[in-house]
């Protein structure tokens, strides 16, 4: 009995101080969330009103609301596509790209120095990338791209500036920073398939592309569906780069802006805490049904070998 | 004799296949080289590009980008580190991040280890308490975290910050280290404690030492992510421009940059933030490569 008892302090004993920890700026902010978003409240000075749902209402007539999830639907699509499109590519050519002649699959050569360079961006803070690609995407010859696109004989482009071009060249930088990531996950996935699958489907006569259509793909689907949910939950953030990089927090004119940085704006900005907590509500929802909607449709057998 | 003669005609045989229509291996091997070399150009070049700039005057940066300094101008980056408080940015960047991964592994590894090893009433349902935070996007907590946070008297303090990382590294860290500390042997445990020793020396001295590649891994998953993170500093450290963190004070110098006309120093700052990055990835690559991507096939 005692000895039970003391197990019993020593569990409560380690978990007080994280359980308090989390409960008091994790699940009470969450909880709170849901309250603040029925409410009109402008901050401590005045009592906050109940208000039910009309917050809800006015994000439907919210004109930077829907421009905020347009933003978001052309992440949604275009982020993991091209991303996971690319660490492919890469990953097979690391992996298995250097095939022998006799159907030997191995990698190419330094693929160890390309997977250490491709990695490398993932570990520099977003807010740094985005200053550091405000100054690449510089409109005049001062700005790299534009630099070599004078040098080559071309107008320079307002990459940031342009409305119908802003959004794209931040996804180029989000996909810059994400592939070296997906690389090295893909590359673990590809080193666990045997080798003698390659080797027997080798034998039978099938080339490179076929090789990957046929046996790496659904061996590595488990993994390129864990690669969807992230990326697909980073197309629902984008805070930190889109409010260092783009134009005027989101601009020009809006055609940047994201969710995230909507309710930043809206609560810390203009101080409007309820209107920013239902954006909060909807994000949370948007985010939880994207989720369980991908490991729903994606689903498939498993393959063990 | 003949056994000599026997590789050149398997070599040969292989080698028709391509010959039947298929490319030659070498030519799709050289394409493949292109494709690696480009991709690695893109990633090192504006890093690079940053690093020159950062010895570039005003005018040069604002002429040709692709021209190199005329020579190495030292005093932007003096000029960055104290004037624009480089040195204090990262100075409380390393402070805030060491006391905050050193407070999530600790309570995180303490929490992950009850919760996976002892049973009781009510285990469950805490351990999903803790690993729902993962479900939740930061942005949702935001308005209220603020005010919780100036309630307590840390708003504008390394502490609230320091305290507010653990929180909401939490949930990772618990979920990763509970599958961790499920898969250690129960005997040396038991071994342990049968000798005598009390539940919590068991945990520091013979369970943690056991966990210790799943505490690496989490450890640099934590390190990076805090070091990284900028919504929070901005949210909860705006008030107190001496606190702040490395993230919030590029983003800062970038948006100053402007009208004190110090492109120079700017781009010193940027790579002073790099920098410090590359060198320790460049040391631990194996070990961050596969810390960071092993949450992700967990």
């Amino acid at each position: 009995m005692f000895t039970r008892l003391r197990a019993f302090g020593f569990v409560a004993g380690f978990l007080v101080v994280p359980a308090v920890l989390y409960l008091a700026f994790v699940i009470n902010p969450y909880v709170q969330a849901f309250q603040i978003a029925l409410t009109d409240w402008r901050g401590v000075s005045r009592a906050p009103g109940f208000v039910g749902l009309e917050n809800f209402a006015r994000l439907w007539d919210d004109q930077a609301f829907w421009q905020a999830l347009r933003n978001h639907g052309v992440l949604l699509v275009t982020l993991p596509l091209v991303t996971i499109a690319l660490a492919l590519f890469f990953a097979y050519l690391l992996n298995l790209g250097g095939g022998g002649a006799s159907g030997t699959m191995r990698g190419v050569r330094w693929s160890g120095f390309y997977r250490v360079v491709f990695f490398l961006p993932q570990v520099l803070a977003v807010a740094v990338v985005g200053v550091l690609f405000k100054a690449v995407y510089r409109p005049d010859e001062s700005g790299v791209v534009n630099g070599a696109l004078i040098k080559l004989g071309l107008e320079p482009v307002g990459w940031l500036t342009e409305p119908g071009l802003a959004l794209w060249s931040i996804i180029a930088v989000m996909v810059w920073q994400a592939v070296g990531f997906y690389v090295v996950l893909f590359s673990a996935g590809m080193a666990a398939i045997p080798r003698d699958v390659f080797e027997a489907a080798a034998l039978d006569g099938a080339g490179r592309v076929r090789m990957f259509l046929s046996i790496t793909l659904p061996l590595l689907w488990d993994t390129v569906q864990v690669g969807w949910v992230y990326l697909g939950i980073a197309a629902f953030d984008g805070f930190a780069l889109v409010q260092v990089l783009s134009v005027d927090r989101g601009g020009p004119d809006g055609a940047t802006t994201v969710l995230p940085l909507e309710i930043w704006k809206t609560a810390f900005s203009y101080s409007k805490f309820g209107y920013a907590s239902a954006m909060g509500v909807a994000l949370f929802f948007m985010t939880i049904t994207f989720a369980a909607l991908t490991l729903r449709v994606t689903r498939r057998e498993r393959i063990e070998f | 004799m003949t056994l000599t003669t026997e590789p050149p005609l398997t070599t040969s045989s292989a080698a028709a296949p391509p010959a039947s229509g298929r490319p030659r291996p070498g030519l799709l091997t050289g394409l493949s080289h292109v494709a690696l070399v480009v991709w690695a150009l893109l990633v090192v070049l504006p890093l690079l590009w940053t690093l020159l700039a950062s010895f570039k005057d005003n005018t040069e940066i604002f002429g040709d980008a692709l021209q190199l300094p005329a020579e190495l101008r030292w005093d932007n980056w003096a000029r960055a580190w104290s004037k624009a408080n480089v040195g204090t940015y990262l100075l409380n960047t390393v402070i805030v991040v060491a006391a905050g991964t050193f407070g999530t592994m600790l309570l995180g590894s303490m929490a992950a280890y009850v919760l996976a090893r002892y049973r009781f009433p009510g285990n469950r349902l805490i351990y999903y308490l803790f690993v729902s935070g993962m479900a939740f996007p930061v942005f949702l907590a935001l308005v209220p975290l603020f005010f919780v946070v100036d309630q307590v008297g840390l708003l504008n303090t390394h502490t609230g910050l320091v305290l507010v990382y653990i929180a909401y590294s939490l949930p990772f860290t618990i979920f990763f280290l509970a599958s961790f500390f499920k898969t250690l042997p129960t005997s040396v445990a038991e071994a342990a404690m049968i000798d005598g020793a009390s539940h919590v020396r068991t945990f520091f001295q013979v369970m943690l030492p056991m966990a210790r590649p799943g505490l690496v891994s989490i450890t640099i998953f934590n390190v990076l992510g805090q070091w990284n993170q900028y919504l929070l500093p901005l949210v909860l450290l705006s008030g107190a421009k001496d606190k702040w963190v490395i993230t919030q004070g590029i983003a800062d110098i970038s948006t100053i940059a402007g009208y004190e006309a110090d492109w120079p120093g700017l781009f010193a700052a940027l790579s002073m933030s790099i920098i410090p990055v590359v060198v320790v990835y460049a040391v631990f690559q194996r070990q961050i490569q596969s810390g960071l991507t092993s949450g992700a096939l967990k």
